[in-house]
């Protein structure tokens, strides 16, 4: 194929003392463009992100007024989450009073490490009946839509069936701001 | 007595073949790769498990930038006309209906909106763009939005998508949220990108288990 017939098919003789010309070949070594070619390959594919952006559903409870409406957690099986800004978690199990706050009111973070939200969820769901088990999601008005995500997937991860989006309130507003003012300071 | 000799024979191969294989694949994967339009408004939106992938026909499309301004953009050509007449008529704005069909986002509020569509499309970047106003409860008017577009679907498929940047703050989410709700819009989807499960959670050992996930 790299080849081509050179050879001047039946020409004419020469003369003695005429000297041929040497037949230069004309084949090419085509391995380096082969080379070549495979680099650009994997080049492409490798730099090529097949991202195709997916969606995560998300339905929403109607608003009710109605008090014999509203779902009822039960205070053992609920634990509430808190976001806080620069990516804090806070979390407390129950009904948080005044008495409780001290002991009741944890941080932890997005890690997967022993303090992280992902053990916490485990350990609450471990502990409780699966019937009783609703988690509150209270985003503050600092965290970042990230978060959010972020903790609605932690859901998804763990398994948790009954989870809810929930404005958060004054007291725990304050309480987020008194722990991070605490943790800023050491 | 010496063995017969093996006719020597070249090591060269002809690569030719080789070669052509490798410029073909070259040329498909070039011309297949679909190259990602440059989007006016520039929102890195976080990652999630979510395996489902994003719808692309008949979808209302909500995203918030990482200064929380809210921008909307849909595909129905259709609808788009009716809400841009139905807005003509109710609020008189004078809007240049086919200017609004072909946008391909809307980030303004609704005084400014012809001024919007005024200025040619190419300048329309998402960052000089002052966005739908949503920013409190009485002026907010991605609530109008969704009533009209509510009305333009009446009743057909519609996906109702939200995309938010990894930056932005909450609270504009939850003004759309609430924008939703009250138009009893209850069911919508969040758009992220692709994460894997962290392998040794409860959904992996589901999911390598053969159980099928609930989305």
């Amino acid at each position: 194929m790299a080849e081509m017939d050179t050879s001047s098919g039946g020409g004419h003789k020469k003369g003695p003392g005429v000297k041929k010309a040497k037949k230069a070949s004309t084949r090419v070594d085509l391995t380096p463009m082969v080379d070549l070619g495979f680099l650009l390959i994997t080049f492409f594919i490798f730099t090529t992100t097949m991202s195709q952006p997916t969606a995560m559903k998300l339905n929403l409870p109607k608003d009710t007024d109605k008090e014999e409406e509203q779902n009822k957690a039960k205070e053992s099986g609920a634990l509430t989450i808190l976001l806080g800004k620069d990516n804090n978690v806070f979390y407390y199990e129950g009904i948080l009073t005044t008495e409780n706050a001290s002991a009741n009111f944890k941080s932890a973070n997005f890690g997967s490490g022993d303090d992280g939200i992902r053990k916490v969820i485990l350990r609450k769901k471990a502990s409780t009946n699966e019937k009783d088990l609703v988690v509150v999601i209270k985003p503050s008005d600092e965290c970042e839509y990230k978060n959010v995500i972020d903790i609605l997937d932690e859901m998804s991860i763990n398994v948790i069936k009954r989870y809810a989006l929930v404005d958060i309130s004054i007291v725990e507003v304050q309480l987020i701001k008194v722990t991070e003012a605490a943790a800023g300071g050491k | 007595m010496s063995r017969p000799k093996l006719p020597r024979k070249s090591t060269n191969i002809d690569m030719t073949a080789m070669c052509d294989v490798a410029f073909l694949l070259l040329s498909f994967f070039i011309l297949t790769t679909k190259f990602k339009a440059a989007e006016a408004i520039t929102v890195t939106p976080p990652s999630s498990v979510a395996a489902k992938v994003a719808p692309e026909k008949d979808f209302v499309l909500l995203s918030i930038d990482k200064d929380g301004k809210v921008f909307l953009s849909m595909d129905d050509e259709q609808k788009k006309e009716f809400i841009a007449t139905s807005l003509n008529n109710t609020k008189n704005l004078n809007l240049n209906v086919k200017a609004f069909v072909k946008a391909p986002f809307i980030g303004a509020s609704f005084a400014q909106l012809a001024q919007f569509l005024a200025i040619p499309e190419d300048q329309r970047k998402g960052e000089n763009m002052p966005g739908i106003p949503c920013k409190d409860s009485t002026n907010n008017e991605v609530t109008e939005w969704m009533t009209l577009i509510k009305s333009a679907y009446n009743g057909q498929k519609m996906e109702l998508l939200l995309k938010g940047d990894n930056a932005s703050k909450y609270p504009a989410f939850k003004n759309i949220v609430v924008a939703f709700k009250k138009n009893d819009l209850l069911k919508f989807q969040m758009v992220t990108n692709p994460e894997s499960v962290p392998v040794g959670s409860e959904l992996y050992k589901k999911s390598s288990s053969g159980e099928k996930r609930v989305e």
